[in-house]
């Protein structure tokens, strides 16, 4: 398998799509997770006694004690959608471009290209969250300095945890984008058919359970999105110090429940994807 | 003969309700070229897939190297391209060997050595998306060969090629089958597999309707002769070999006898008086017997 993951990491790495993800991936953190924040602290006055927020509430959300409810904020919803894409494209190009069968006729098992390609997203999806944790670390730490405010990082293991989190979250969506990929044969349909699920499907069934057919509660709490915002709201309850959780970020499930089944789908999307490769010709 | 490197029984594919290849059981040799022929939709590519492991079979047996299709073992030993080649369009030609390289476990100066065999080390860091079809066909054999593999399994390698290319292409795979290479190729090109082949396997409507050396397949037909005058010589040839054995077509005699009669033939029509102006072994081309044998098929279904 390691010959595979070699192959698939250069693949990833190679690749401008990769590339254009993690910058979007980075640009929206940073938009509404910093920017944004920031500018509105910045013009308090012209803002905030409209909105009914607090000020400085909104400046703490964008300092190095938030760092890591603030890296995630965006993780349920677009970033999600965006590793989703990823494992789409990982995945469902091999049909498109016919590479599959290149790679299928070198040495390696079926298996272990398929395991290959999973190892180098479990990678790449790291990549992408610690690159934003990095990234987000020196903005509130500029932010900080600006502000004279103390440069009180949260600790190695609140850190860890964040990342940790962060990584099975985007793993688990990389994970159903690849799974649709090898489902579907191409990357068209499976991008589209995702970004539907989580950027629409999970929300109106959030809301509908939430609202208007409370027995549909059980249903929701099952969703990956639901629990991969639970998971985020675990890690920072309420929404952090600024009191305001972002889309995508609830209380459905506890935090210990939301890790459990994000773990089961990586888990079920890893086999399912297992068999197809497995058994299906490849033409 | 030797070792078998590759060996089918009774091999089928079925979809749904075609039966794509039927019960083909064919036998690869060490050391020889050997040519699968057949028209499009005879089955040739997805008997060449299921050698490769790419497809499964609904019956029957095959082995590679002695081992199942598709298992490492067989595959560390073949190179295989299939129908085009199949690169990333993003990556450069280099690139996409390093990315094959690492799948097969194979060391990055290989790639060198692969890109040189096949004359595209000038280009190799060019974006494959850029590629003419002939320098991609070009770089799906280099991938073939990066584990300098023993047994090659192409599908149609001279696709796209111009002449030049093509001309190259067979001097490649000539010098590979010289240096103990063992290939097994498909090809629309009868002429390039005539001087290429060892032996050859026809396949049509899925079923392999010949399997032989390439000279025992063209067989040797008869004798072509000309002379005058023409009554006299026929009545000589008629008297030699039959009437019902002696045609006449554009001028000229052909006889349904073997070659070793050619001796007898000009020794009765000197004796006769009578002038032989050409006198020769009536050869058939891989052309003309594929398609008898094709068409008799297409006929019989």
């Amino acid at each position: 398998m390691t010959a595979s993951f070699n192959a698939e990491l250069l693949k990833l790495r190679k690749r401008p799509a990769t590339w254009i993800l993690l910058g979007v991936v980075l640009g929206l953190t940073q938009l509404f997770g910093y920017w944004l924040p920031y500018s509105s602290w910045l013009t308090s006055d012209q803002n905030f006694q409209t909105q009914g927020l607090n000020p400085q509430a909104v400046l703490a959300g964008t300092l190095p004690g938030e760092l890591v409810p603030t890296s995630l904020g965006g993780f349920p919803v677009f970033a999600g959608a965006l590793a989703l894409i990823l494992g789409a494209l990982a995945a469902g190009s091999e049909y498109g471009w016919g590479t599959l069968q290149t790679a299928l006729t070198q040495r390696p098992t079926r298996l272990a290209v398929y395991g290959g390609k999973l190892l180098a997203l479990a990678a790449s999806t790291l990549a992408i969250v610690a690159a934003v944790f990095a990234v987000n670390a020196a903005v509130a730490g500029a932010i900080a300095t600006v502000e004279s405010r103390a440069l009180d990082y949260p600790s190695v293991a609140d850190l860890a945890r964040g990342i940790g989190s962060g990584w099975l979250i985007l793993g688990m969506w990389a994970g159903l984008g690849a799974l649709l990929g090898f489902a579907f044969r191409g990357v068209a349909l499976p991008i589209g058919l995702g970004v539907v699920w989580v950027l629409g499907v999970e929300n109106l069934v959030s809301a509908v359970a939430g609202s208007l057919l409370t027995s549909l509660q059980p249903l929701r709490d099952v969703l990956p999105g639901v629990n991969a915002g639970s998971l985020v709201w675990a890690l920072a309850p309420g929404g952090g110090s600024t009191g305001e959780a972002p889309p995508g970020v609830t209380d459905a499930v506890a935090g210990g429940r939301a890790t459990v089944g994000l773990a089961l789908y990586v888990i079920a999307f890893a086999a399912a994807g297992a068999t197809l490769v497995r058994r299906r010709d490849v033409a | 003969m030797g070792e078998q490197l590759v060996e089918t029984r009774e091999l089928s594919k079925t979809y749904g309700n075609v039966r794509a290849v039927d019960r083909v059981s064919l036998t690869v040799w060490r050391g020889e070229v050997y040519g699968f022929l057949g028209p499009n939709g005879a089955g040739k590519t997805t008997t060449l897939r299921m050698l490769a492991g790419l497809v499964t079979p609904t019956g029957g047996v095959a082995t590679v190297h002695g081992d199942r299709p598709g298992s490492p073992r067989a595959l560390a030993r073949t190179g295989v391209l299939i129908e085009a080649p199949r690169f990333y369009p993003y990556l450069s030609g280099r690139d996409n060997l390093r990315v094959v390289a690492r799948y097969a476990g194979v060391g990055d100066r290989r790639v060198e050595e692969a890109l040189e065999t096949v004359d595209l080390a000038g280009r190799g860091d060019d974006r494959y998306a850029g590629y003419s079809l002939g320098m991609k066909q070009r770089l799906g054999v280099a991938a073939a060969l990066l584990k300098d593999p023993e047994l090659l399994i192409l599908d149609e390698p001279t696709n796209g090629l111009d002449p030049a290319g093509m001309r190259d292409m067979r001097a490649l795979l000539r010098d590979l089958g010289g240096r103990g290479h063992t290939v097994l190729l498909s090809s629309h090109l009868l002429g390039e597999v005539q001087q290429l082949c060892d032996r050859v396997g026809v396949i049509s409507g899925g079923r392999l309707l010949a399997e032989s050396t390439v000279d025992d397949l063209l067989g040797q037909t008869g004798l072509l002769v000309r002379a005058e005058p023409a009554e006299k010589a026929r009545e000589v040839l008629e008297h030699l070999a039959g009437a019902g054995n002696v045609a006449v077509a554009d001028g000229s005699f052909r006889l349904r006898t073997g070659p070793e009669q050619a001796g007898r033939v000009s020794r009765a029509l000197a004796d006769a008086d009578v002038t032989l102006t050409e006198l020769r072994p009536l050869e058939r081309s891989l052309e003309e017997v594929f398609l008898e044998m094709t068409e008799t098929e297409r006929m019989g279904r």
